[in-house]
């Protein structure tokens, strides 16, 4: 009869080996925990947003909702476009009516529940739109918390979601201080931008740098020292978005103010 | 729909895909963890620390906790879009996730329960299986009974002093083992929080610390009611059955259960001037350094939220209850109503930091308030709506009734 002393330290040894999953055993390969960056990529794709050109047409969220197959009424998008109106009082009055998806063709500004705000042209001090997207942080918080890897970051900067991967827990949501991850109100995995990775590995523009009629946007290569892109962000006096937050955004805006959120 | 729209309500300005996400189910989250934490802590006040009054409350406790356990899973599997995906947290972890860490986590605190359980137990399994083995004509039910009882010895039937002594050494060892699990278990709830930094609200390292505090306090006060609840049922019971108003039984039984119930209070109030003391602390602290979100933060804090934070989290859940509990000569009563209220403060508190960390824009121009879904219309609606909040909270009682059957929580003359 097996003794009890035995029995003990036996259980034990095989509980404790059931508790560490077998995966976890791989644990101390660091070049495995964060998706593998090391590689001799010559490419690191950065965006650049012209604040003075853009008009808000919202040509570029239109084009991409229908690019990536966002349903067109959901009111959720990859990207979308702000307005800020600044009035005498010093207010800010921001707003976003279906992400810009039609543009904006009124005047007033959409508070939400608080219903519209008619403004007086009188009033207004200065007003401009700024595009918003995916930032594709250097320091991505969405790919430090995501539990099973499903959101990662391949060798070219991008953060991609694996649809077939994601559980569905939000902590990505919750962790991207731009706020633009939401769930696919069809595949219900985690969603957002990803500069059109689909295009942008075969040679072409994302659809919105595409649709922009302005010029607003602009894709580049910061490894690559002649990219127009590359030269401006070098040269000229670039802003990113809350780098307080330590993300690293590779968003560069062109005429950024202390208004913008 | 998008998923989120059916209950978030925006105001000014938000940004287009911002939602409450995390809803009521990742309020029931560190509640439930919580609750498991603190019966645990409670149990091993005596196992550890020799608090002899605790003696009686200790095993129901550990049996409680064990009956929570898989409740601390339940609500954020009910959350995931996809909840048959969740095995994948085990089986591909991915390690700078504060949710990945749950798993393993969760599994050694699993082990070490049962394990104590086990030991605390052992005795009475033998005993019984002896018994049953002694009857020689077994119906279908007793049969089953022995052969449950004879696998539950695991093949260690000896029952001598030595080997005894030996279990209660066990015991000991895993409930002082059990004490930093637990608070890991718990505390890493609050890391989860805590380490979101894109949230102003939950950005601070105080939060593993607050969430075990107030875990405690939680899991005490269920142990307490619980306690009492089902202490008098039995008594009720036995009033039927004997049928003698005159019998001294439940008078006596009373009077024991007064004394467990003061004794386990007082260590309810400890933790709760601590948990209280540490929450104050934070929000003075915000206000002190008023860093960039604290303009909205307060507005939050003051102003959307006032009646949740103040009223019910810290008045009715912490003040009125630390008053009911302290005044001198406490009845089961009025410990009922102060335990009931502790429990309010504290799922409070779960909430007030879940739903209210959601309560402003990342955009920090704008409002979102959660309407909790009352009736279920849709399947989503229904997981993280009132109804699926009440199956995770009335789990853990059909698994405590179903635990009780085969692990009596009461002293049985032959176990210990
Ligand atoms: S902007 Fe948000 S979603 Fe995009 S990489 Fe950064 S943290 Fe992730
Ligand atoms: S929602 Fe999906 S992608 Fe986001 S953290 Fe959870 S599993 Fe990862």
């Amino acid at each position: 009869m097996i003794s009890r002393r035995s029995f003990c330290k036996k259980s034990i040894l095989i509980l404790g080996g059931i508790a560490v999953p077998l995966a976890a055993l791989e644990l101390f390969d660091p070049k495995k925990l964060a998706a593998d960056r090391s590689g001799p990529s010559t490419v690191r794709w950065v965006f650049l947003v012209d604040t003075h050109k853009c008009v808000g047409c919202g040509f570029c969220v239109k084009a991409c909702k229908i690019e990536n197959e966002i349903p067109y009424d959901a009111n959720v998008s990859r990207t979308w476009v702000e307005r800020y109106v600044v009035t005498r009082d010093g207010k800010v009055h921001i707003d976003s009516p279906k992400a810009a998806r039609d543009g904006f063709t009124s005047t007033s500004i959409d508070q939400g529940a608080l219903g519209m705000l008619k403004i007086e042209n009188s009033d207004i001090d200065k007003a401009f739109f700024v595009p918003k997207l995916c930032n594709q942080c250097d320091n991505p918080p969405c790919v430090q918390v995501c539990p099973v890897g499903a959101t990662y970051q391949t060798s070219d900067g991008v953060v991609l979601v694996d649809r077939s991967w994601c559980i569905g827990c939000g902590y990505c949501v919750m962790a991207c201080p731009y706020g633009v991850r939401f769930f696919h109100p069809v595949y219900h995995a985690a969603e957002k931008c990803n500069f059109c990775y689909h295009r942008i590995s075969k040679g072409m523009k994302p659809v919105c740098v595409e649709a922009c009629p302005f010029g607003a946007r602009r894709i580049g290569n910061i490894r690559d020292p002649n990219d127009p892109v590359t030269r401006i962000i070098m040269t000229e006096r670039v802003n990113v978005l809350k780098e307080e937050y330590g993300t690293k955004p590779q968003v560069f805006y062109v005429g950024l103010t202390r208004e913008v959120k | 729909m998008v998923h989120g729209e059916a209950w978030t309500v925006k105001e000014l300005f938000v940004y287009p895909n911002e939602y409450i996400y995390w809803t009521i189910q990742i309020v029931m989250y560190p509640f439930m963890t919580g609750l498991v934490a603190g019966a645990f802590v409670l149990s091993s006040l005596y196992h550890v620390f020799g608090v002899k009054q605790l003696k009686e409350i200790a095993r129901f406790s550990l049996v409680f906790s064990f009956a929570l356990l898989p409740v601390a899973m339940m609500p954020l599997l009910l959350h995931l879009q996809f909840p048959l995906r969740g095995i994948e947290v085990m089986l591909t972890p991915h390690f700078t996730s504060a949710i990945a860490a749950f798993g393993i986590v969760f599994t050694s605190y699993g082990m070490i329960v049962a394990s104590e359980l086990w030991f605390v137990y052992r005795r009475y399994f033998v005993e019984t299986a002896l018994d049953l083995r002694k009857a020689t004509q077994r119906g279908v039910t007793q049969q089953a009974r022995y052969l449950l009882y004879s696998l539950l010895t695991l093949g260690a039937w000896d029952i001598g002093e030595h080997a005894l002594e030996k279990d209660e050494r066990a015991v000991k060892m895993l409930a002082g083992l059990g004490i930093p699990v637990a608070c890991f278990l718990h505390g890493y709830a609050g890391f989860i929080f805590g380490s979101v930094k894109a949230n102003a609200l939950w950005m601070t390292p105080l939060m593993p610390v607050i969430f075990i505090c107030s875990a405690v306090v939680s899991g005490i006060a269920l142990c307490i009611i619980t306690y009492i609840a089902t202490m008098e049922l039995r008594t009720l019971r036995a009033r039927k059955r004997q049928q003698r108003p005159e019998s001294g039984a439940d008078t006596e039984m009373q009077s024991n259960e007064i004394q467990v119930v003061t004794m386990t209070s007082r260590y309810l109030l400890m933790f709760l001037v601590l948990a209280i003391t540490l929450e104050l602390l934070d929000l003075i602290f915000r206000g002190y350094t008023a860093v960039k979100s604290w303009d909205i933060l307060r507005s939050v804090i003051y102003g959307k939220d006032f009646v949740n934070i103040f009223v019910i989290q810290y008045g009715l859940g912490n003040l009125l209850p630390f008053i009911l509990l302290l005044l001198p000569r406490l009845t089961i009563r009025r410990t009922v109503a102060g335990t009931l209220l502790v429990l309010l403060g504290v799922f409070m508190m779960r909430w007030n930091v879940v739903i209210g960390g959601q309560a402003f824009s990342s955009s920090f121009a704008g409002f979102m308030h959660y309407h909790l879904p009352i009736w279920p219309e849709s399947l989503e609606t229904f997981k993280e709506g009132l109804a699926g909040a009440l199956l995770v909270a009335a789990t853990p009682f059909v698994l405590f009734w179903g635990l009780c059957k085969i692990l009596p929580v009461f002293p049985v003359d032959e176990s210990r």
